[in-house]
């Protein structure tokens, strides 16, 4: 493997000089799918279309907690134009499975369609298919669904309780994790200070611009083929099992994404576009709405985080003791690995003799909790954090200082036991983001404040090794030299595609223009497992890097004969194999191999490293490594209105070595955008279940206004697991903002906040509590 | 309800339609004037991505009836270039990556063009202001206001030279 890079010293290294030729990896790549985009002429999922295609729309249940007594769709059937309504009793396998912990934990099956039971407000209860829009809408509203309400629970704690109403047959209480290392109590008792408190995360929508979307039909070798916006093809399995069908019967194609941030990992319209096409034999259309996304599609679990942290008088952390409750709404999809992912990471960046991490998800008939971006990582991220500058405000130490006396480095072991093998660059990163704030700001007004903070993170990416991830991919040369790159990889917008093509090229020598990358297609393109986990560079990166490899030794020989050298002696740059001033064109490279019989292409396997983890004692490996980082903002925080502006903001992350700096610093200024969101303003609120707005205009994601400009620096430090040394990025840098504003926050007014988002008027209710408390020592 | 015969221009090119008067300009843009690059993000006019320009000035195409371009010119960002190239701005895009899912990038380069030809030396604050109507979910605005500076600062030299 590719990691075999020398770590470099702990310093602090611009990326510039970080390495040599940064500067022409960071030179724009004009990948074909970007030209598209800002031509306007990239088809997304909602751009296809079929003479004679029929529309479908999903009918939701409008409560929480019901029983189904009733379905009487014959009104719905009576519209002219309604070629299907589709109710439970027509799934021939009415059961999403999925054991996402790969643990073991107990899998509880998610109905397509609701049959006896709706357990969350907008939960699909039947499908329409029909020659228009309006007509399938039309029968949407005609479907006469008889609902018993029940008694429904919203709060996790009070889902817990024995007397709750139980969701699930198995009761509320869904998945347990526990880890821990040394003797946490014994070391409680020996330390000087104990801190202890709880910090509160919201329920989070992804906010993608572009609305779930696709369209499906039979395709002329009779396999039933959706075009999907997805970050996930290998879901044809899963739709072939609801279906009852081979899986080689079902096609799924990604089409270029709107945005996933984990939306569009579990499926979206998949099965019920399934279902419709394979009922009709028609093509079907399905878009859903913003607003039946904002009310359904499944959301960021909101968490409740105590943490009790014993240190000693310098600032050491001595005990670390973590409690966590997140919300999983009504059905699992992926919060048993969310949970997961939030235990082995709940300590942070920071050393841990003597810890223990417990964490629960809770079902409850709220809607559905799963992926987003951070994937229970973040989450924790503000309570750490929170907890650092709590430490060092009660010891009145310097908040960068108690954080250095407390960092990890490599060979220190995590809360699971496992050692962290890579180089842990986190401190450069902090002090990077501190020295580059630069003077600050003056307040704008009377009644304004400046404050900073910076906070810390890391963030794992690739999956659970216990999963033993594997990638594969494909590399051939045309007769006339140009390249093309086969993947299952799903393309995001951050590059995925584009990313394959550099990687391949740096070994192969040819450029990107003459390059073509075929992606996503679980029938066509070797499969790479879907982009989620911040894993899609570790994974289908490192298995481009291998397969380029393995193709380049097969021309090596075939070159070196024709250029009368060693293999050895040959470079293959700018479409050229070459051995001093004589060279071939690749096309010459690739003829001539043919002709010898030495074909010019490769497939292979890219195996991700795996361990064992034992869910009982909560040891084991757990994740391949880790991304680190560091941001810090100034804001101005306006006494009067509780109003918060952010003024500077920093983000520094080790990334390793970037692939294309330019696209390291997107993924970092978009990561921190979307924090800046959680931070501050987003929050799907719920009124028993029910979303008191499904409008996006009350769903307040960040503008062009609402934020400065974002200092992205990408460190090249301490190399990681993925292709030439790269750590991955898509992920790490949405965690450190919340609890970074937080922490600004209080340096202006004097106040912590310790729930998300701090609205103006939870700032302003927390700083009125503060004077009243002050007014009455005073007093 | 009673359809309606309208005529406006798409791109400088002539189109006709029978609408129904409750159609959305988005609506018809996709299914009658081939025009699939304007992009549906919310239809409530909050998030800008189905921004096109109506005789020159933005509008949420998504909140425009049909009805009310009769006779009038519409232009969508494969308006800005001629077929098969781009305009400096795309470039611009391009180069600096203001681009990464590009679902809101036809209708952020629509206003940005706008705002510029308007106010051909506005700094960096400004062009913030003008972007607020158009959300994007990715960049953190940071590298698309780093591609309309170099637009505008490019453009300015050609003047210059002029």
């Amino acid at each position: 493997m590719s990691t075999e890079i020398a770590d470099r010293d702990a310093t602090i290294v611009a990326p510039e000089q970080a390495s040599p030729d940064a500067s022409r990896r960071g030179a724009p790549v004009h990948h074909r799918d970007f030209v598209e985009k800002v031509a306007g002429t990239l088809p997304y999922a909602d751009d296809w279309g079929f003479p004679g295609m029929l529309h479908g729309v999903v009918v939701r249940a409008q409560l929480p907690s019901a029983r189904i007594v009733a379905i009487d769709t014959s009104a719905a059937r009576a519209v002219p134009g309604v070629r299907a309504v589709l109710t439970a009793a027509d799934v021939p396998h009415n059961g999403i499975h999925d054991e996402a912990s790969g643990l073991g934990v107990d899998a509880i099956q998610q109905p397509v369609l609701a049959a006896d039971r709706v357990r969350y407000d907008g939960e699909p209860v039947a499908v329409i298919a029909a020659e228009t829009p309006g007509a399938a809408l039309e029968a949407a509203g005609l479907v006469d669904v008889e609902y018993e309400e029940l008694p429904g629970v919203f709060d996790p704690e009070e889902a817990l309780r024995d007397d709750a109403p139980a969701i699930h047959a198995g009761g509320n209480r869904y998945v347990d994790w526990r880890s821990s290392i040394g003797d946490v109590d014994a070391a409680m008792r020996s330390a000087d200070l104990v801190v202890e408190e709880t910090y509160r995360s919201q329920r989070v929508d992804h906010a993608y611009l572009e609305p779930e979307a696709g369209i499906g039909w039979i395709d002329s070798d009779g396999v039933l083929t959706l075009r999907v916006s997805t970050q996930v093809i290998e879901h044809a399995r899963e739709i072939a099992e609801i279906l009852k069908l081979p899986h080689s019967r079902v096609r799924v194609i990604a089409s270029y994404m709107g945005g996933g941030f984990g939306g569009k990992e579990d499926m979206t319209i998949e099965p019920f576009l399934a279902l419709l096409v394979w009922r009709t034999r028609r093509p079907v259309r399905m878009v859903w709405t913003r607003q039946e996304s904002l009310l359904a599609r499944y959301k960021r679990h909101p968490f409740t985080m105590r943490y009790r942290t014993g240190v000693r008088r310098d600032g050491t952390i001595v005990a670390q003791d973590v409690r966590i409750v997140g919300d999983a709404g009504a059905y699992p999809l992926l919060s048993s690995r969310v949970l997961f992912a939030a235990t082995v990471n709940a300590t942070g960046p920071y050393r841990v003799q003597d810890a223990r991490v417990e964490s629960t998800a809770v079902f409850t008939n709220n809607v559905p909790t799963s992926a987003f971006r951070g994937f229970g990582a973040m989450q924790v991220v503000f309570g750490y954090e929170s907890q650092m500058d709590r430490i060092a405000e009660l010891l009145g130490l310097d908040p960068a200082e108690v954080r250095r006396r407390n960092f990890v480095q490599r060979g220190d072991l995590r809360v699971t036991g496992e050692p962290i093998d890579t180089g842990v660059g986190v401190g450069e990163c902090m002090e990077r983001v501190l020295a580059e704030l630069g003077p600050p700001s003056r307040p704008s007004g009377p009644h304004s404040r400046i404050g900073r903070g910076f906070a810390c993170s890391m963030q794992p990416y690739g999956r659970s090794v216990f999963f033993a991830d594997r990638a594969s991919a494909w590399i051939g040369l045309e007769q006339d030299g140009t390249m093309v790159i086969r993947a299952g990889v799903t393309d995001l917008g951050a590059g995925q595609a584009a990313s394959l093509a550099n990687i391949a090229g740096e070994i192969l020598g040819v450029t990107v223009d003459r390059t073509s990358v075929h992606i996503g297609d679980s029938a066509l393109t070797p499969l790479t497992g879907g982009t989620f986990a911040t894993r899609q560079l570790y994974m289908s990166g490192n298995a481009v890097l291998k397969v380029a490899r393995s193709l380049r030794s097969k021309l090596e020989p075939v070159a070196a004969a024709l250029l009368e050298c060693e293999p050895a002696q040959l470079s293959f740059e700018d479409n050229r194999v070459s051995v001093g001033d004589r060279s071939l064109t690749m096309a010459e490279v690739a003829q001539a191999a043919e002709h010898q019989g030495v074909m010019p292409y490769v497939h292979e396997t890219f195996e991700a490293e795996t361990g064992e983890f034992d869910r009982e004692t909560g040891r084991g490996r757990s994740f391949p490594d880790y991304t680190h980082g560091a941001h810090a903002a100034e804001v101005e925080v306006d006494e009067s209105t509780g109003q918060v502006r952010v003024l500077k903001y920093v983000a520094c992350h080790d990334v390793g070595r970037a692939i294309s700096m330019q696209r390291v610093e997107g993924q970092i200024q978009g990561a921190v955008a979307q924090g800046v969101g959680y931070a501050l303003s987003e929050d799907v609120e719920l009124v028993d279940g029910v979303p008191s707005s499904t409008l996006f205009a009350e769903y307040l994601i960040p503008s062009s206004v609402d934020l400065p400009d974002i200092r992205a620096i990408g460190l090249e430090l301490h190399p990681g697991k993925g292709p030439l040394g790269a750590r991955g990025i898509g992920e790490p840098p949405i965690g450190p903002s919340a609890p970074a504003l937080a922490s600004a926050i209080q340096d202006a007014v004097g106040v912590r906040l310790q729930r998300l988002p701090m609205t103006p008027e939870r700032l302003l209710d927390a700083l009125q509590a503060a004077r009243g408390a002050s007014g009455s020592v005073a007093s | 309800m009673s359809k309606h015969e309208i005529a406006l221009e798409v791109n400088g090119r002539p189109v006709s339609a029978t609408v129904d008067p409750n159609m959305s300009l988005l609506e018809l843009l996709r299914t009658e004037a081939g025009g699939l690059e304007v992009k549906l993000g919310c239809g409530e006019g909050v998030c800008g991505t189905c921004t096109v320009l109506l005789d020159g000035e933005p509008v949420n195409s998504c909140l425009t009836f049909a009805v009310q371009v009769d006779g009038r010119a519409v232009t969508t960002v494969r308006g800005l270039a001629a077929e098969g190239e781009l305009h400096p701005l795309q470039e611009a895009f391009l180069t600096h990556a203001g681009s990464q899912c590009g679902f809101c990038t036809p209708g952020m380069l629509l206003t940005a063009k706008w705002y510029l030809d308007r106010h051909p030396r506005a700094d960096r604050e400004e062009l913030r202001s003008a972007l607020s109507g158009n959300f994007c979910r990715c960049t953190g605005y940071t590298k698309i206001l780093d591609a309309i500076e170099a637009y505008r600062d490019a453009r300015q030299e050609v003047s210059v030279v002029d």
